[in-house]
């Protein structure tokens, strides 16, 4: 590994009083409470705290034996797999034509990368009033082209509007590396393929894309990361989790068991279970990183 | 070039017009909804231009409006957004580099332990383990406080990590050089390592003010009492009026408000953004 | 100048003795004009007497109040007063050390208080079951029928009494060009839970639960089912039309694309604004053939429930607080600029003195629709754990029915299968 080349100080106390301060907090606030997690998920308990009891793996049992548990999987496999779609296409386009005009590039840029700055749960309020079945601009132009928008009844509707707001808040993060990705392949390229005659569309997929593919999956990680954990306050703003569990994504049900249907024991579960699936991500991006940082 | 070099290039400014627009049309819709009475906004004719109502529902805002619904002043809960996107900000950025100093210029028993301890917290976001922090900030009876709402959030690892890859890409020498010229360690964090980390310090800071003006759920869970609502979480209690109809004429110009500061700081300081972007994602 | 002085040392100490009234906190869910009504009754109760300082704090919506309050709880942060939401009064009930019985805390104070001043139909959701009333009701609704004179005038129909009218005078409507015969807000509530209630029918064991936590769901009995599966019939013939599991259907009631609407008596106020034609409030229909005299609605709304964990001197002002809200001129107040039910026989027929049902015809139809008859066990009100939970299965089922997936029959057995299994998990977590 490249720092065990740097020379290094030798004092014994100092680094422990520099770790303190971030050491203290992450005891304090992360490793303490994902423990109290774990314990937890072993009891079952009522809402006010009064009455506990131990009942081992029950809380799991009930956990993964539970459809609603599976549905919820499966509304976040499909709300994160809209969500990284729909963005990064838009933005790829976006950015393959911000790469393609001479003049205006840095223009369009300024005007696409503010939305990163807004709130999730700000996007979501936005969105909300555009396709509010009784104010909103959208749901009004769909009434007029025939359809009946509702997302407080419909669920399709319902996900389909938390993941259009969730996609158009990280456009410009999106837009951004993908720009960055397109100006960084040599412009050559190009021209050797326009030579030899390779339209511009032909040329997209036969070079821009393949050396693109760092850059891509590279955001695939992340857009899938973000739509799992970062899209709690669009949904809590636009949904709540509904109508039914229609938009209850598997880190809004566990806010929604706990905090709502008051059942910590079963919450706690699901904590462990995301804990250890963003533990398996973690890794899986760690590899990467230190790819990159090495080579 | 083989093709027709202008229609190219004017289908891609229309793409990226309609881009912009798509990007721009809800904030439209909101500032026009900020300028209608809640009466014109419930009609059902949904207007596409602005109204004459700008100045009174601001001012309402301002005076009044969320108040009595909210019980605690616009300016308030925006000073709070403030208070606590810049403790974040500050407070990880002052831990992280001494954490990652100590990481990357010390050796010292039980350092992987470390670097493994704080880095694991990069696999937890806050909403995963909520309710068991949650407690613990009870416990600690800090529910309802500046410290709550900053501290725990101060704990994770992203910033550290940031500033361990920047250290790692420093040439040995300089640590070498400083070594001659009888440094200690503390000499060399302040008089050294501080300036070469300016921009990257910089750069760090906007996305922390923008990842703690911006958080919602710890705020909402936290506090009870009114004057400590921040103002995104502000919005949302607006919207939460049960049986009754939302006031959009209110609701808008508090969104839009609420936006203003983090897109400012990203479109004032747009170089040290994408930089910070481009940085912490690495 | 020595004058000013002394007036100003006088209200100084005067303000400091303010200062030292005991405050007393109160979490309400009431947003936006209920709000403010609410803001008034507090000023009014400081403005009576100056020991105590109640403040009300909106918390949000029912479900964030609630678990606001827990959260709170569990921190001991609570607040006094917490207004709950009437499908929580299980779980409130069950956590037996952190709220302070109604009945207690008036014997405790010393108020004087007669629990046969309330409404039986009012306290009895929210009574033990022996009949102590655990917590203060504040506003409760009732479901009824709302009617558009100008549609039923034009076929010539009278508002239907029975479902058996209903399908008749529902017909009339379709067959005159009407798109809906009727809709209904709150399905669970209105077409199950109040539908078993006015039917004698169990929705649950244990006399729906009040006896006993090893509760069994019973709606899935063959009155409900057979009441289930005519809605899904009318729903093809366009005789009812589903509109959404709140009051989300009102809206095409007031278009008058539906003739009829069921719905809160709380929403008076909101049809009288936004319905542009003659409207009238009748009873909810009962099916003769299941019954001859139909037994009462139950209420939905919430109530105020005191938390334990403060000074007992405190308490004192709770309950001199709630002794103020029961007053006939607050409750008849309240009761008249809000459409909720009023909570004690006073203030009914203050109401009624004053001239207001007279003036507002059809608002006395809730009241006369409870207090008709003795309620009995299966009409006294429901009390299950998990009950918000169990409200969405029953959603959930019922929209599978309207969408003509499965049977009414097949739905309502799922529905109270998987409603059994969180009533298992109350009864454990809190057994």
């Amino acid at each position: 590994m490249s720092h065990t080349t740097l020379p290094v100080f030798r004092q014994r106390g100092l680094p422990w009083l520099l770790l303190l301060p971030q050491l203290t907090v992450t005891l304090l606030f992360f490793i303490w409470p994902a423990g109290q997690a774990v314990w937890q998920s072993f009891w079952m308990e009522d809402a006010f705290g009064l009455s506990t009891e131990f009942v081992g793996f029950d809380n799991y049992r009930q956990l993964l034996t539970d459809p609603a548990y599976y549905r919820s999987l499966w509304t976040t496999l499909i709300f994160s797999a809209g969500v990284t779609l729909l963005s990064m296409g838009l933005s790829l386009l976006l950015a393959a034509m911000a790469d393609q005009v001479v003049r205006g590039a840095r223009f369009y840029r300024n005007l696409l990368i503010w939305p990163y700055a807004v709130a999730p749960a700000i996007a979501g309020v936005l969105w909300l009033f555009l396709f509010h079945p009784t104010v909103g601009v959208l749901a009004y132009l769909l009434d007029c082209l025939g359809i009946d928008w509702n997302h407080f009844l419909r669920g399709d509707q319902a996900l389909l509007l938390v993941v259009i707001a969730a996609a158009w808040k990280q456009i410009s993060y999106n837009f951004l590396f993908f720009l960055a990705g397109l100006q960084a392949i040599p412009a050559s390229l190009h021209e050797a393929a326009a030579i030899d005659g390779a339209g511009p569309l032909r040329r997209f997929y036969s070079i821009t894309f393949p050396l693109l593919s760092p850059t891509t999956f590279f955001l695939l990680v992340v857009n899938l990361v973000y739509a799992f954990f970062d899209t709690f306050g669009i949904i809590h703003a636009v949904t709540q989790g509904g109508p039914g569990d229609t938009t209850t994504t598997l880190v809004y049900k566990v806010y929604r068991d706990g905090f709502i249907g008051l059942d910590l024991g079963g919450s706690a579960a699901q904590s462990v279970l995301l804990m250890l699936l963003v533990g398996a991500l973690t890794v899986v991006q760690f590899r990467f990183i230190e790819r990159k940082v090495q080579y | 070039m083989v093709e027709n070099r202008r229609a190219v290039t004017l289908i891609s400014h229309l793409i990226l017009w309609f881009g912009v627009l798509l990007v721009l049309f809800p904030i439209w819709i909101a500032f026009v909804a900020s300028s209608h009475s809640s009466e014109a906004l419930l009609s059902g004719t949904v207007p596409l231009w602005p109204g004459d109502r700008l100045l009174l529902n601001y001012r309402q805002i301002f005076l009044g409006g969320g108040q009595s619904t909210l019980g605690v002043p616009l300016l308030r809960m925006l000073f709070n957004s403030l208070v606590m996107a810049l403790g974040i900000a500050f407070g990880k950025i002052l831990i992280s580099v001494l954490a990652a100093y100590a990481v990357v210029f010390f050796r010292f028993r039980l350092r992987m332990l470390c670097f493994w301890l704080i880095f694991v917290t990069l696999m937890l976001p806050v909403e995963v383990r909520i309710l068991p922090t949650f407690q613990v900030v009870a416990d600690l009876g800090l529910l309802n406080s500046y410290t709550g709402l900053t501290l725990p959030l101060i704990a994770s690892a992203t910033a550290t990590f940031l500033l361990r890859q920047f250290y790692l890409t420093l040439p040995p020498e300089l640590l070498e050089a400083a070594r001659v010229d009888g440094a200690g360690p503390i000499r060399f964090l302040f008089d050294i390592l501080l300036p070469l980390s300016r921009t990257n310090l910089a750069a760090l800071f906007v996305i922390l003010f923008i990842y703690g003006w911006n958080q919602y759920l710890w705020p909402l869970l936290i506090t009870t009492d009114e004057s400590y609502y921040t103002i995104v979480m502000g919005v949302q209690r607006l919207l939460a009026v049960g049986d009754n109809e939302v006031q959009w004429n209110i609701v808008m110009p508090t969104t839009l408000l609420a936006m203003l500061p983090p897109v400012g700081v990203v479109l004032i300081m747009q170089r040290l953004f994408i930089k910070g972007l481009i940085e912490t994602e690495k | 100048m020595i004058r000013r002085t002394l007036g100003l040392v006088l209200a100084a100490a005067l303000s400091s003795q303010a200062q030292a009234a005991t405050e007393i906190e109160w979490w309400h869910a009431m947003g936006g004009e209920l709000g403010e009504k609410v803001n008034a009754i507090a000023d009014g109760f400081n403005k009576s007497q100056n020991e105590y300082l109640l403040k009300p704090v909106f918390k949000g919506n029912y479900t964030e109040t609630m678990t606001a309050a827990v959260a709170a709880f569990r921190a001991h942060q609570q607040p006094h007063i917490v207004q709950v939401f009437e499908v929580g009064t299980a779980s409130m009930m069950a956590a037996e050390g952190a709220v302070y019985p109604t009945w207690e805390l008036m014997r405790d104070a010393g108020v004087t208080f007669d629990p046969n001043d309330y409404l039986s139909a009012v306290t009895g959701y929210y009574s033990s079951d022996d009949g102590k009333m655990l917590s203060m009701p504040f506003n409760s609704s009732t479901p009824v029928l709302y009617y558009n004179k100008t549609a039923l005038d034009q076929v010539h129909a009278e508002p239907p009494k029975t479902w058996e009218e209903m399908g008749q005078v529902g017909q009339k409507l379709i067959d005159a060009g009407y798109k809906c015969g009727f809709t209904t807000g709150w399905q669970s509530w209105v077409q199950l839970e109040n539908f078993s209630a006015r039917h004698d029918q169990p929705f649950a064991s244990n006399n729906n639960g009040f006896s006993g936590l090893d509760t069994e769901l019973t709606f899935n009995g063959a009155a409900q089912v057979k009441h289930i599966d005519q809605l899904a019939q009318w729903q093809k013939s366009g005789i009812f039309s589903y509109g959404g599991r709140r009051s989300d259907s009102a809206p095409t009631f007031y278009s008058g694309e539906c003739a009829m609407y069921m719905g809160s008596s709380a929403s008076y106020a909101g049809v009288k604004n936004n319905a542009g034609f003659a409207f009238g409030v009748a009873p909810l229909p009962y099916w003769k053939s299941l019954i001859d005299t139909p037994k009462n609605t139950i209420i939905g709304g919430a109530t105020l429930w005191t938390l334990r964990g403060h000074p007992q001197a405190d308490y004192k002002g709770v309950a001199e607080f709630f002794n103020y809200l029961s007053s006939p001129a607050v409750q008849s107040d309240w009761h008249q600029f809000t459409g909720y039910l009023p909570i004690t026989h006073a203030a009914a027929d203050l109401t009624r003195q004053q001239g207001f049902y007279e003036r507002n015809p059809g608002t006395d139809v809730a009241i006369r629709q409870m207090t008709a008859g003795q309620p009995s066990a299966n009409s006294k009100g429901l009390r299950l754990g998990n009950f918000v939970q169990i409200r969405d299965i029953i959603n959930e089922e019922l929209e599978t029915v309207w969408s003509g997936n499965s049977s009414a029959q097949e739905a309502l057995d799922r529905a109270a299968e998987r409603g059994n299994k969180l009533l298992r998990k109350f009864e454990r977590s809190n057994g």
